[in-house]
């Protein structure tokens, strides 16, 4: 397993540097001077000199890399052009906002996705199957931004149950706020595990392990919950992986609607004003991020699955 | 009470199927007596392993009950609640089943799984995993401690069966089932299993009923035995009795395929001339006909019943019958 561990982010980080090299370089390779775009009109000879020398655009690109991964092994992502502050540091600041909207919302909609399907793998082709199934279907086909602006007018405007914009203040504050958006932006994703679950464990139902285990007289339950579901939960823990790069962008739209704070909005904001540093440094952790759900759910399902740890 | 363990009495079971009914098993009558081994022998696909499944009710979901009665202990299976089945389930009756490849949780440890088919034992955990080393040692299979930490990827098909085997006897049922326990293992093995087999049936006293494609098989290891042919017993009996002088057509052919002892036959899987008749659309007259070197006008059409040759031993075939050679 530790083996396993090593190898699988090893993998990770070889996969990140080939995204962000690639980043770097197709971000250079868009035709036009970075310095005047960024500049504008306000751009005079010596401010163009002095930037084009911060960002070493003047260096050949060999050397504009590894200048690029030398600040980045020192955490540094580079200045923010308007404001003078440190883009890890602007960044940093906005990600835990998104990273607990997202993972609020993969945890209440994995957790009732997963009952839900287990529920109606148990008891196939009944009316609760057939009922669960019709949710399962409406809940896949809303997009994050329309349930968005629903919740919002219905939960927020109307029934003012729950804040309308922003972060909030203190422990019940956020979650007070959360709980909109992360009702969005998993709301689609029930449906979806639901019905990934429900397959993937009618399918382990089947299998002639499963007899066995009821040939020992284990009780139902038992059978269900360990001997069938942990094999069935495994293609749900690689579609939650791999989900996260999903999950960022429905993010987006959740903070824009929510007027949360975040690095969605962050990019947002900063592609209108061609802030490129913070559009580099937002993309780069965002990528980051998504090796990193990735490699997790390789790592869980090695840690359910004994046959997994052999691979990579 | 009477020394019979297990009876099955006119037996029959169809799965559903768009086709229509598949007529998997008709008629199925024969028992087991305490302590006894008794082998059920016919090519793949005549109903073995969904009679076996029939016994424990663990068939597949499409299956249809169609008459008959299970009697373990003088109690019909077929009536008793689920929750009472569950209770003889690997506790009065355990099953080794066809696939070893397939037959354990591939995300569990076998330590786990011999520890979770111990849930109706008072004994703790310490002891427990103390039982299941000593089971899989006593199966044959070399330090049961460290192997108890592995998955059933790491184990051979022999090993598995293995596993399979001593799971299966680890709780002393008194009736063992195996499903084809040696079909995937090469020769070598196979008589070691059979041999493991028989002892572990001496030391226990359990009743084996043994299945097998294998006459040489059955005749080595079984007391008794039924022949099966597309769903219908058509030949039960003395195992010595029947290898000698066997009453009907099929039963001859599948000695004729196999007719050594298991450690000198050539490995071959017997291969009668002829097709097997479709079970959702079944021929009157005798099953065997299409493929019987011997038939007679009568056999087209009526059905051979199984009757009583002499004590002990049935056949369905009109041959047996005196008017038919008159
Ligand atoms: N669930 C099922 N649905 C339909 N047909 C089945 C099912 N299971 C088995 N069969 C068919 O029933 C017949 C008997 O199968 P089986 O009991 O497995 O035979 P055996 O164990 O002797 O090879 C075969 O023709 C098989 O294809
Ligand atoms: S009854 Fe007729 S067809 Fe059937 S096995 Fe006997 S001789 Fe052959
Ligand atoms: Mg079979």
């Amino acid at each position: 397993m530790l083996i396993f561990t090593f190898r699988r982010f090893g993998l990770a980080l070889l996969i990140l540097i080939v995204a962000v090299t690639t980043m770097f370089l197709m971000i250079r390779a868009v035709p036009g001077d970075p310095v005047q775009i960024m500049l504008g009109p306000r751009a005079t000879p010596e401010l163009q000199a002095r930037l084009t020398a911060e960002l070493a655009l003047d260096q050949p690109i060999w050397k504009q890399l590894a200048i690029f991964y030398g600040n980045l092994l020192q955490g540094d992502l580079g200045t923010d052009v308007f404001s003078g502050r440190s883009v890890t540091e602007i960044v940093f600041q906005q990600l835990p906002h998104t990273l607990w909207l997202i993972l609020s919302s993969i945890i209440w909609s994995a957790t009732l996705g997963i009952a839900l399907g287990s529920y109606a793998a148990a008891h196939p082709n009944t009316v609760i199957d057939r009922i669960t199934a019709a949710i399962s279907v409406s809940f896949v086909a809303a997009p994050a931004f329309v349930v968005a602006l629903l919740s919002l007018l219905i939960f927020a405007v109307n029934l003012q149950w729950f804040p309308a914009i922003g972060a909030g203040e203190g422990f019940w504050g956020r979650l007070n706020h959360l709980v909109l958006p992360a009702f969005a932006i998993g709301l689609s994703w029930v449906g979806y595990i639901a019905r990934l679950v429900r397959a993937s464990m009618l399918e382990v139902m089947g299998e002639p392990h499963i007899r066995t285990a009821r040939a020992f007289g284990l009780s139902e339950r038992r059978v269900v919950m360990i001997y069938a579901l942990r094999i069935a939960i495994l293609p749900v823990v690689t579609v939650i992986g791999v989900g996260m790069g999903f999950l960022l962008s429905s993010a987006v739209f959740a903070e824009i609607v929510f007027a949360r704070p975040g690095l969605g909005k962050l990019v947002i904001d900063s592609i209108t004003t061609r802030n490129y540093p913070i559009v580099m440094g937002s993309v780069l952790i965002s990528t980051g991020l998504f090796v990193v759900s990735t490699a997790l759910a390789d790592l869980i399902n090695a840690w359910l699955d004994p046959r997994a740890r052999a691979a990579v | 009470m009477s020394d019979t363990l297990l009876e099955i009495d006119r037996l029959s079971v169809d799965y559903e199927t768009a086709r229509g009914d598949l007529k998997a098993l008709r008629d199925i009558s024969f028992d087991i007596r305490k302590g006894e081994i008794v082998g059920i022998v016919g090519e793949s696909g005549c109903g073995k392993s969904t009679l076996i499944s029939s016994i424990l009710r663990l068939t597949a979901p499409n299956t249809r009950f169609r008459k008959g009665e299970v009697r373990f202990k003088g109690q019909d299976l077929l009536q008793l609640p689920e929750h009472k089945m569950r209770d003889l389930r690997g506790a009065d009756i355990s099953i080794v089943f066809q696939d070893p490849m397939q037959t354990h949780n591939p995300v569990l440890s076998i330590g786990q799984q011999m520890l979770d088919i111990q849930h109706r034992s008072q004994a703790g955990k310490v002891e427990k995993r103390a039982r299941a080393a000593q089971m899989l040692g006593a199966v044959g299979i070399p330090d049961p401690e460290a192997r108890l930490e592995q998955f059933p990827h790491e184990f051979s098909g022999g090993m598995r069966q293995r596993i399979a085997i001593a799971m299966a006897l680890m709780s002393e049922p008194d009736l063992l089932i195996a499903d084809e326990p040696t079909t995937a293992l090469d020769a070598t093995l196979e008589v070691q299993i059979i041999e493991r087999l028989q002892e572990l049936q001496q030391e226990l006293d359990c009743a084996i009923l043994f299945i097998s494609h294998h006459l040489g098989v059955i005749a080595e290891l079984c007391d008794r035995v039924v022949v099966m042919y597309t769903g219908a017993v058509v030949e039960s009996g003395d195992v010595r009795e029947i290898f000698h002088d066997p009453k009907h057509p099929y039963t001859r052919r599948l000695i004729d395929c196999d007719p050594g002892h298991i450690k000198e036959r050539a490995r071959v899987l017997p291969t009668i001339p002829g097709e097997v008749p479709d079970l959702a659309n079944l021929p009157g007259g005798c099953i065997f006909r299409d493929r019987c070197d011997q038939a007679v006008p009568r056999c087209a059409s009526e059905v051979p019943p199984l009757s009583k040759l002499k004590e002990g031993h049935h056949a369905a075939c009109w041959l047996n019958h005196e008017e038919v050679h008159q």
